[in-house]
């Protein structure tokens, strides 16, 4: 059974006045517990719209949301609890830190679930451990820190209520490149060794491309396409008609194949782009 | 939600009341105050309603747009009403009952100023509807321009009042990404006493003051950069220029004002 179900999600705003707009319509896609699921789409797809559902902070305008197979509205006074399980880390979360010290920021998720003494604060320590920080971080303020160490305080802040699955809306935007590759090390480490369910939004195609197992499309409050990394990026003329990008690999791929080369352009990482052309040198073609 | 806050919400036009100066429209909501004010009888309110139904129909702002606008002021006009209906002393009583009675003149009092604050309001948001807060802001400083002789610091404070009325957008919008952040780590705003209540908004202020304080940082350091140094010596894009429709529509609100007072001096 997959741990999460979108069933035939439409969410519309400002219903019977001028501005009604769907944001996301008629959306049903499943999550299997332990995947890696990367969502893309330009800005204005409907990405935030869709995330904010899977843990009850909207309200679909119809369809359903099955967290391990219950309707997470069947209960409408329980949805605090669904917000336990689905954790969902906002863009540029740093801005939501508010104690004074990261400790407490951090215990502020799983206090309000209910956690006290030891189990508060093991699970304290087990989230920051899990985004690299260091025991002295925790008795800092959060304002002290740099802009990539509250990011993983906020992270950690969610992380710490141990949540079923882990909802990530650009993580890495705005860090610098040495910051996103930590953050994205943490995140692939919490996947593997929790066996964790993560959701990935992101713009950035090399970020997907090389953390996920599953890509979603979305354009204009619709799936686009779905599928492996690998099946997505055959698929170059649509990602980029509907404003989007491939990585830049895969870019490379493509315009080797225009000169002549024999490749299969459908790669997405440097290394298999490596294999494809050192085979072909191997086999003496005209590489 | 948030969001559906409507608080001096200019909506763009093209119509003779958005091409009023500024100016014109704030000595208009002036006299039209001061006419609300001064109207004692159904005949001046009647008046007064007129001026307004021609206003909103100038101004084409939908009906709904103005009535909308009277909500969150409801509780206010309906307790006014209430407490003038049932507690104006008076002759000629046609219901009692205990310390509770309605007078004829309670009646009058309570219509009167149920209309009075209705009007109010309508007409002085239709002034924010039409006129966008930078020229409205723009148009306060050129009136209030007499008062620099005074040392009063009339540009900077018009500045202060454009800046804030720009951020409120702003900031409401950042107030519901905090609240659903927040609301993601499990936050309960809605449950408890009041104490809880006011404690668990916490979360919610210090982030919130916290961005501001970024924000004004940010614009400031912006504002220098393109050396803003206050009022001294800065010429205006748009030089606000009284025409001919300012002239027709002022002396009309005069005109409307004389009438008023002339009603109430006959005592109609």
């Amino acid at each position: 059974m997959p741990i999460l179900e979108i069933q035939n999600l439409t969410h519309t705003y400002g219903i019977g006045t001028p501005f009604q707009r769907s944001a996301v319509e008629d959306v049903s896609f499943s999550v299997e517990k332990g995947e890696f699921l990367g969502i893309i789409g330009h800005t204005g797809s409907g990405k935030s719209t869709l995330i904010q559902h899977l843990n009850g902070l909207l309200k679909p305008t119809s369809g359903q949301i099955l967290l391990e197979g219950r309707d997470i509205w069947a209960e409408p006074k329980k949805i605090r609890n669904i917000r336990f399980q689905v954790g969902l880390v906002f863009q540029y979360p740093e801005y939501q830190l508010f104690e004074e010290t990261v400790y407490k920021d951090i215990s502020f998720g799983p206090k309000n679930q209910g956690k006290a003494g030891e189990e508060l604060d093991h699970a304290v320590r087990e989230a920051a451990r899990l985004v690299g920080l260091r025991d002295e971080h925790l008795e800092k303020s959060p304002f002290e820190l740099s802009g990539g160490q509250k990011r993983r305080v906020a992270l950690a802040g969610v992380l710490a209520m141990e949540p079923k699955v882990l909802v990530l809306d650009e993580p890495t935007a705005g860090l610098d490149p040495a910051g996103r590759e930590n953050l994205m090390a943490n995140i692939r480490e919490y996947h593997r060794h929790k066996n964790a369910t993560i959701i990935l939004v992101s713009h950035s195609m090399d970020e997907i491309a090389q953390n996920v197992d599953r890509i979603l499309v979305l354009k204009s409050a619709h799936i686009l396409m779905g599928g492996t990394p690998a099946e997505v990026f055959t698929r170059v003329e649509e990602l980029l008609s509907a404003g989007l990008d491939v990585p830049q690999v895969t870019r490379v791929a493509l315009a080797l194949r225009d000169r002549g080369l024999p490749i299969d352009s459908a790669v997405y990482t440097v290394e298999a782009l490596e294999r494809q052309l050192l085979a072909l040198k191997r086999g003496g073609g005209p590489c | 939600m948030l969001k559906d806050i409507t608080l001096g919400q200019y909506f763009p036009g093209n119509t003779a009341a958005h091409k009023l100066d500024p100016r014109t429209k704030i000595l208009l909501v002036v006299l039209y105050i001061t006419a609300l004010f001064t109207a004692k009888s159904f005949l001046a309110y009647g008046l007064m309603a007129l001026v307004l139904a021609v206003c909103v129909r100038v101004s084409k702002v939908g009906l709904r747009a103005l009535v909308k606008g009277l909500k969150p002021v409801l509780f206010i006009i309906v307790f006014t009403g209430v407490l003038n209906l049932f507690f104006t002393p008076g002759e000629g009583i046609l219901w009692a009952w205990g310390p509770l009675h309605i007078t004829s003149s309670g009646l009058r009092n309570a219509a009167f100023m149920v209309l009075r604050i209705m009007l109010l309001i309508m007409g002085t948001f239709l002034l924010t509807y039409t006129t966008s807060p930078i020229s409205l802001t723009d148009g306060l400083e050129r009136l209030l321009n007499g008062l620099k002789r005074f040392h009063v610091p009339v540009h900077e404070l018009t500045m202060i009042m454009s800046i804030a009325l720009r951020f409120i957008p702003t900031l409401i919008e950042e107030t519901d990404k905090i609240m659903s952040a927040q609301k993601a780590r499990g936050a309960d705003f809605e449950s408890g006493n009041l104490m809880e209540k006011a404690k668990a908004l916490v979360p919610i202020l210090v982030p919130l003051f916290i961005s501001a304080f970024r924000r004004a940082d940010e614009l400031a350091t912006a504002m220098e950069c393109r050396c803003y140094h206050g009022g001294e010596g800065r010429t205006k894009l748009h030089v606000l220029k009284y025409g001919r429709r300012d002239y027709t529509a002022l002396a009309l609100g005069v005109l409307v004002l004389a009438g008023v007072i002339a009603m109430r001096a006959f005592g109609r």
